[in-house]
C-alpha cells in the first residue's frame, strides 16, 4: 500500500490508533479469508478493495470532494442512494463492525447499548473512521430507540449531522411520513450542492443502483446452486463492500464474478463439499469487520447460503420503478422502494418472516441462523416469532445472541457446531 | 473392536470404552491446568481402536492427538438414547454449563439450549456454595436434604449469591437450611430452561450434578417419574462419543 500519512493526518485521523485498527483488520483478514480454499478470481477484486478501503478509495472520494462532490455518509439501508447520486454526490456506509475505544465510549453511551452503535462512537471518538471524517454530510435515522436516542449525543461530536425521521409502521400515513423525509433529504442535498435534481438527475441516479442491486441478486441466485460456488465469507464481504465502493465500477465487478460462478455451476464446483449444510443467516446487520459468527459457521464445513440482513438481501431486495416521468413519480418509486424494506423496527412485521422462510427454500438451506446483537431490542424480539414460526414450517432455527467481543467463542462454536450437526 | 470415547469438561474428563456394545472401561480424571496431559495418562495402559473427542476441551484433542470430534451435545443425545431408548429429552447439568436437549421420536437431537457464559445454575455454582458453607463436595446434596424449605436465594450470580448466603448465615440461619435453599435456585433454573424448551417425557438427567441427591429430590418434586436419573449419569457424554467412534 501506498504511504497515506499525509492524508491521513489531513483527514485528522489519530495515526497510533489507526494503525492498531488496520493491524487488527489485516490479520484477521489474513486468516478469515486468505486461508479459504477454491476462492473464484474474481474475487481479486474485492480483496484489492478491502486491502485499499482506508487508502485508494479514501483518496478517491478526496478527488471527488476536490471536484466538488459532496461525500454522504449514513448508517442505515433507509437513507437511499438513488438520491444521493441524483444530487451529484457520493454515498458511503458508515456502520461500523467492531470495537474500538470502548472507554470512551462508555463516558458517553450507557454499557448496555448494542456494539453497532457503539463501534460507530468508538470510531469517532479514536479518530479511526476515515468514511467518517471525510463524510460532508452524516446522516441519522430514527429507527430502534438505541440508534435515535444516541445520535443526540453523537450529532454533538460530528459538525455535520442531519437527522431523518422514519416510520416505524406501515400505515398509509407511514408512507406520507416517509416520503416528506425523503423530500426533505432531498432538499438539504440541494442546499449543499447548490442545485436541483433534475428528472434525469433521478433517472440515472436509479440506473446506477438497479444495475448495483441487480448484480447483487444475481450473486444470491448463484448461491442457491448445490455445490454453492461461493462461501458465505465472500459473498458477505461483497455486500459489505457495496458501501463503500463507487457503485458503477462494483456492479461491473460483481457481473464479472458472476460470469466466473455460472462457470463453477455448470462444471459443478464448488467451494466446500457437496451436500455440505446450507445456513441462512438472518438478523441484525454485519457491517465490516464483524465476520465472528461467518467464520464460525463455515469453520464447521457449512456454508451460508444467504444473509437475511440489511448487509445482505433486505437492504439489496427489490428495484425501483424508474418509469415515471415526472420528478414527483419517481420520487414516489423510490420511496416505494424504501417503504417495502422490512427492518425489525416496524411493528408488525409479519413480512420479514416471509422473506427468512422465501430464502430458505430459494436458496434450499437446511437451517436458518438468527443473528442478534447483544441488546438490539427489535431483533432479539422478533427471534422468538421467527423461530417459532420457521419451526412450524420444519425449518430448524438456532438463536445467537453476540457482541463484536471475542469472548465467547467457545460457546458459540459450540452452538454452531451442534446445530450443524443436526441440519446435516 | 474396542471403541473409545473423550469427554474432557471444563471439570472433569471421563473415558467410556465398549466392545461389542457392552462398557468395558470408565475411567475419571479432574482436568486440571493442562487437561491433554491429563487425557494422556488417563489412555495410557488402555487399547482401543478408533476414538472420537468431545466437550468443551475436544478441540485441544484434535490438535494435540487429530481426534475426530463431536459436540457434547450430539455426544449427550446419542449416549442417552443408547441407555434408555424412548428418552425424549435430556437436562444436563456440568462443571461450567447447562444444558437442556429435545430429542425426537427416532433419539435424533432437534433443539438445545445452553446457558450463557457465566456459572449461574452450574456445578461450578454448587461447588461455589459449598465452599462458602464448609461443606464437602461429595456430601453437599446429602447435607441439604437435611435442611428445611422455606429460606429463598434470590441472586444466580455466583459471586452475589455469595455474600446472600454470608449474611443468611449472619442472621442465623440454619446452614442445611441455606444448602437446601441454594439447590432449590439451582434447581428452579433447571426447570425454567425445561419448560421453556417444552421437553417431552422421559427426561433424563445427566452431567456431575446429577451425582447430587438434593437436585435428584427436587427435580423428582417437580416432574416425579418423567425424569430417569442413569447410573453413571456423568459418563453419558463419553459412553455417546464412544457409541459415535464406531461410525468412523
Ligand atoms: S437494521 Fe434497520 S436500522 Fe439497521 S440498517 Fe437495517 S433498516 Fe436500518
Ligand atoms: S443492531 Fe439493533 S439496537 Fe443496534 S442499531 Fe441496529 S436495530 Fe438498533
Amino acid at each position: 500500500m501506498a504511504d497515506y500519512t499525509k492524508m491521513w493526518t489531513e483527514l485528522g485521523l489519530d495515526l497510533d490508533n489507526h494503525d492498531a485498527l488496520l493491524e487488527n483488520l489485516g490479520g484477521a483478514y489474513q486468516s478469515i479469508f486468505m486461508s479459504q480454499e477454491k476462492r473464484p478470481e474474481g474475487m481479486g477484486y474485492f480483496d484489492f478493495v478491502m486491502s485499499e478501503a482506508h487508502g485508494l478509495r479514501i483518496q478517491e472520494l478526496r478527488d471527488e470532494q476536490e471536484a466538488g462532490r459532496k461525500i454522504i455518509g449514513s448508517f442505515c439501508v433507509f437513507v437511499p442512494e438513488e438520491l444521493v447520486l441524483a444530487a451529484g454526490c457520493t454515498s458511503v456506509g458508515l456502520c461500523a463492525g467492531a470495537d474500538f475505544a470502548q472507554e470512551e465510549v462508555e463516558k458517553v453511551l450507557p454499557r448496555n447499548t448494542c456494539s453497532l452503535i457503539k463501534s460507530f462512537f468508538g470510531f469517532k471518538l479514536g479518530k479511526v473512521c476515515p468514511y467518517m471524517e471525510a463524510s460532508d454530510l452524516i446522516v441519522g435515522e430514527n429507527t430502534c430507540d438505541g440508534k435515535k436516542k444516541s445520535f443526540e449525543t453523537f450529532s454533538q461530536l460530528v459538525p455535520n449531522f442531519y437527522q431523518m425521521d422514519l416510520p416505524q409502521n406501515k400505515a398509509p400515513m407511514a408512507r406520507k411520513l416517509l416520503k416528506h423525509e425523503y423530500m426533505a433529504f432531498v432538499a438539504k442535498l440541494e442546499e449543499m450542492t447548490g442545485k436541483s435534481i433534475s428528472l434525469e438527475d433521478l433517472k440515472q441516479g436509479i440506473a446506477t443502483v438497479n444495475a448495483k442491486r441487480n448484480a447483487l441478486a444475481r450473486l444470491s441466485k448463484l448461491r442457491s446452486a448445490d455445490p454453492s460456488p461461493i462461501s458465505g465469507l465472500d459473498a458477505l464481504l461483497i455486500n459489505q463492500i457495496a458501501f463503500l465502493d463507487n457503485p458503477a465500477r462494483f456492479t461491473e465487478k460483481v457481473n464479472v464474478l458472476c460470469d466466473e460462478l455460472e462457470l463453477f455451476v455448470k462444471e459443478n464446483k464448488g467451494v466446500k463439499a457437496v451436500k455440505a449444510p446450507r445456513v441462512v443467516i438472518s438478523g441484525c446487520p454485519m457491517a465490516i469487520p464483524n465476520w465472528k459468527v461467518p467464520a464460525i459457521i463455515e469453520s464447521t464445513g457449512a456454508v451460508i447460503v444467504g444473509e437475511e440482513s440489511c448487509i445482505g438481501e433486505r437492504g439489496q431486495r427489490n428495484t425501483t420503478d424508474d418509469s415515471s416521468d415526472t420528478l414527483d413519480g419517481l420520487i414516489d418509486a423510490v420511496v416505494d422502494r424504501y417503504f417495502k424494506i422490512d427492518c425489525a423496527v416496524f411493528t408488525p412485521n409479519q413480512e420479514r418472516v416471509e422473506h427468512i422462510k422465501e430464502m430458505a427454500k430459494n436458496t434450499n438451506a437446511d437451517g436458518v441462523i438468527h443473528y442478534g446483537l447483544q441488546f438490539c431490542q427489535p431483533y432479539i424480539m422478533e427471534s422468538f416469532s421467527v423461530e417459532k414460526i420457521l419451526e412450524k414450517d420444519g425449518v430448524s432455527v438456532l438463536r445467537l445472541e453476540t457482541d463484536y467481543s471475542q469472548e465467547d467463542m467457545g460457546q458459540l462454536s459450540t452452538r454452531v457446531e451442534a446445530f450443524v450437526e443436526i441440519i446435516k | 473392536m474396542r471403541h473409545a470415547g473423550i469427554d474432557i469438561g471444563s471439570r472433569s474428563i471421563e473415558l467410556v470404552v465398549i466392545e461389542e456394545g457392552k462398557v468395558i472401561v470408565r475411567k475419571q480424571a479432574e482436568s486440571g491446568y493442562n487437561p491433554v496431559e491429563r487425557v494422556e495418562e488417563l489412555i495410557a495402559d488402555i487399547s482401543f481402536d478408533k476414538v472420537m473427542a468431545t466437550g468443551y476441551g475436544r478441540a485441544s484433542l484434535e490438535i494435540a492427538f487429530d481426534y475426530s470430534t463431536v459436540t457434547e451435545i450430539k455426544a449427550y443425545g446419542i449416549g442417552a438414547a443408547a441407555l434408555h431408548p424412548g428418552i425424549r429429552g435430556i437436562l444436563d447439568i456440568g462443571g461450567q454449563d447447562t444444558k437442556v436437549i429435545s430429542l425426537n421420536e427416532n433419539g435424533k437431537v432437534f433443539k438445545f439450549e445452553m446457558n450463557d457464559k457465566c456459572a449461574a445454575g452450574t456445578g461450578k455454582f454448587l461447588e461455589m456454595m459449598a465452599v462458602t458453607l464448609g461443606y464437602k463436595q461429595e456430601t453437599f446434596g446429602l447435607e441439604a436434604l437435611k435442611g428445611q424449605e422455606g429460606i429463598e436465594i434470590n441472586s444466580m450470580c455466583a459471586v452475589f449469591a455469595e455474600s446472600e448466603v454470608t449474611s443468611l448465615l449472619a442472621k442465623g440461619c440454619q446452614r442445611a437450611d441455606i444448602a437446601m435453599a441454594i439447590h432449590q435456585s439451582v434447581c428452579r433454573r433447571a426447570v425454567g430452561m425445561i419448560k421453556r424448551q417444552d421437553l417431552k417425557a422421559p427426561m433424563l438427567f445427566a452431567g456431575g450434578v446429577a451425582n447430587n441427591s438434593c437436585m435428584i429430590h427436587l427435580l423428582q418434586q417437580t416432574f416425579g417419574d418423567d425424569i430417569v436419573i442413569p447410573e453413571s449419569p456423568q459418563f453419558v457424554g463419553a459412553y455417546g462419543a464412544a457409541i459415535l467412534a464406531g461410525s468412523l
